[in-house]
């Protein structure tokens, strides 16, 4: 009388749909995909506009240093602002709870979002550079090596700020009102890293505080990608410090996953 | 092996939970055989969500004794869940998905999932399996819930509140769908406000009222039913004549001699089941008031 029960569908396999399903989510929903795309664009061509052709040391236009930053915003856009506002979005419209209730392993539901960020991240940065290129004279990086420390930064960069961004979907109380929790933090991590103006001009409390956080580390990488050898004396620390960068943002790797396997959760808090 | 195949799909026991200084659950207990379809009553805040959602596994509990297919569900896990169906009280979720994207994406979840085709033509969307979630009809929503609830081949079914905001005849087609389930040999675990709904699908009822089961029987037979007084009415040269009797037959029979044959207008009626469950649980409700009140 025994049967032979297959097993359950491997994570990876569920994964790999669950990554297909979300993208599918993603797009169909056209305001809020066409708005990601968007945004990082209509910003590159307002700073580009104004004072892209200002030279912020000899031979580095503003163009250039803004592009390195807006690359690194695009990370914390698609990953940690993406996933703190459609997360509690998707715990309270019951998303998560049917998922629970079913075999699907919670790994599958993250590589699901994980995926879904690369691919958006890829393309957003694709949109910017190219927006760079054409219309502001921005100039892409030429040695092996720059493409590799875009490459870590990237990935580092994603992964941090994806696991951050799961888990702090716990902190908005309402998925209509989380925009407005998470967006002021990317704001001001923006403003106080470097994006939008020139790190080193800023106030050193300003310079000391951002430090804390992954965005100014990955806009620093992102610059020694974008801007010529020279531009790296004018770096806080005197250089581009890529060991420093790639070191906080693995701290920030592993502070996100711990953060997102203790404090991650699938229904609304109260209701356990 | 035979002890396993004995012991009934769900087991509970004394189970009790309190939020903050509210009594969600206090000692509720029953069982549930496999191959039944056994039915929660209860007015609103009864604790048939909280038990329902112990028993899902969604909700832990402060202390009792219960057991879902063999397995504690507060130590639940993928393989336990994939023998389960759950269908919550109405979603929203999904709305950028067609119905046919939605049922063959869950069905990846399983390992012997059911032709997600045919599953869509069971619960009769057939007609509407291209067309995005967010443009379905109520009751549409709630026939694509209980497709994801069936798409695993569960053999235990949760149903909580299914038919809530169905037309008549949506209703009669879904009982028809929970009928081929059952006789499919699914458990069925159904909470409703519907008490035609438990009376057609239930092969047993538990009212829960205040956290606790007040009354388990089959539909026929709950809180004494079958044996409740009836109700017997007849015309006598055309004025409705009615009288209520412990003993139906009887009173019929005499009627029948009396009238040499056919009685006129005449009929009978046990209490309905309606009757019963009001009176159950509105005795309780009165005790709880009163034990608030101290």
């Amino acid at each position: 009388m025994t049967t032979i029960v297959p097993d359950l569908p491997g994570t990876v396999a569920i994964g790999r749909a669950r990554v297909v399903i979300e993208l599918k989510q993603f797009f169909r929903d056209r305001n809020s995909a066409l708005w990601n795309f968007a945004f990082p664009v209509i910003l590159l061509v307002i700073f580009g506009s104004v004072f892209g052709g200002q030279d912020i040391a000899p031979g580095i236009t503003f163009a250039q240093y803004f592009v390195a930053g807006m690359i690194a915003s695009g990370v914390l856009y698609t990953s940690f602002q993406n996933l703190a506002i459609a997360i509690p979005l998707e715990r309270e419209d019951g998303t998560l709870k049917r998922l629970q209730g079913t075999p699907m392993p919670m790994v599958a539901y993250f590589v699901g979002k994980i995926g879904t960020v690369v691919v958006v991240y890829v393309a957003q940065v694709t949109i910017l550079i190219a927006v760079g290129v054409v219309f502001y004279g921005v100039s892409l990086p030429t040695t092996a090596t720059q493409w590799f420390t875009f490459l870590w930064a990237s990935v580092l960069g994603l992964v941090s700020c994806t696991l951050l961004g799961i888990a702090f979907s716990v902190v908005p109380r309402t998925g209509r009102g989380a925009s407005a929790v998470v967006s002021p933090i990317v704001l001001v991590l923006q403003f106080t890293s470097g994006v939008f103006f020139v790190f080193d001009q800023l106030p050193h409390w300003m310079q000391v505080f951002s430090s804390l956080f992954p965005l100014k580390w990955l806009a620093q990488a992102m610059r020694s990608v974008f801007l010529p050898e020279s531009a790296a004396a004018m770096e806080a620390g005197g250089s581009w410090e890529l060991g420093m960068c790639a070191l906080v943002l693995l701290i920030w790797c592993v502070v996100g996953l711990v953060l997102a396997l203790v404090f991650f959760r699938w229904t609304p808090r109260g209701s356990d | 092996m035979i002890a396993r195949v004995s012991a009934p799909a769900v087991q509970v026991s004394d189970v009790r939970k309190t939020y903050g200084t509210v009594k969600a659950l206090d000692g509720i207990t029953f069982e549930i055989a496999h191959g039944e379809c056994f039915a929660l009553l209860g007015p609103n805040g009864a604790g048939k969500t909280t038990v329902t959602e112990i028993l899902e596994g969604y909700r832990g509990r402060d202390s009792g004794e219960a057991t879902v297919l063999g397995t504690d569900p507060a130590h639940a896990d993928r393989t336990w869940k994939a023998q389960l169906g759950i269908v919550l009280q109405a979603d929203r979720d999904l709305g950028d998905l067609s119905v046919a994207e939605a049922v063959r994406h869950f069905a990846g979840y399983y390992r012997d999932a059911r032709d997600p085709d045919e599953v869509i033509a069971a619960v009769g969307l057939t007609a509407k399996a291209d067309t995005r979630n967010e443009k379905l009809s109520g009751g549409q929503r709630r026939r694509l819930d209980v497709a994801l609830g069936i798409i695993g081949r569960p053999r235990l079914l949760f149903l909580d509140e299914p038919t809530t905001g169905f037309d008549p005849e949506a209703r009669r087609d879904f009982w028809t769908l929970i009928e081929q389930l059952k006789s499919e040999g699914t458990t069925i675990l159904l909470t409703t406000h519907y008490l035609e709904e438990a009376e057609h699908l239930a092969d047993r009822v538990a009212v829960v009222s205040g956290g606790r089961v007040v009354a388990c029987d089959s539909p026929a037979r709950l809180g004494g039913r079958q044996r409740g007084r009836s109700l017997v009415s007849w015309i006598v040269d055309g004025t409705p004549t009615i009288q209520v009797t412990d003993t139906p037959t009887q009173l019929v029979a005499s009627l029948s001699q009396q009238f040499g044959g056919e009685v006129p207008g005449l009929t009978v009626s046990r209490p309905r089941l309606e009757d019963v469950y009001l009176q159950l649980v509105g005795d309780d409700t009165g005790a709880a008031a009163t034990g608030d009140a101290r």
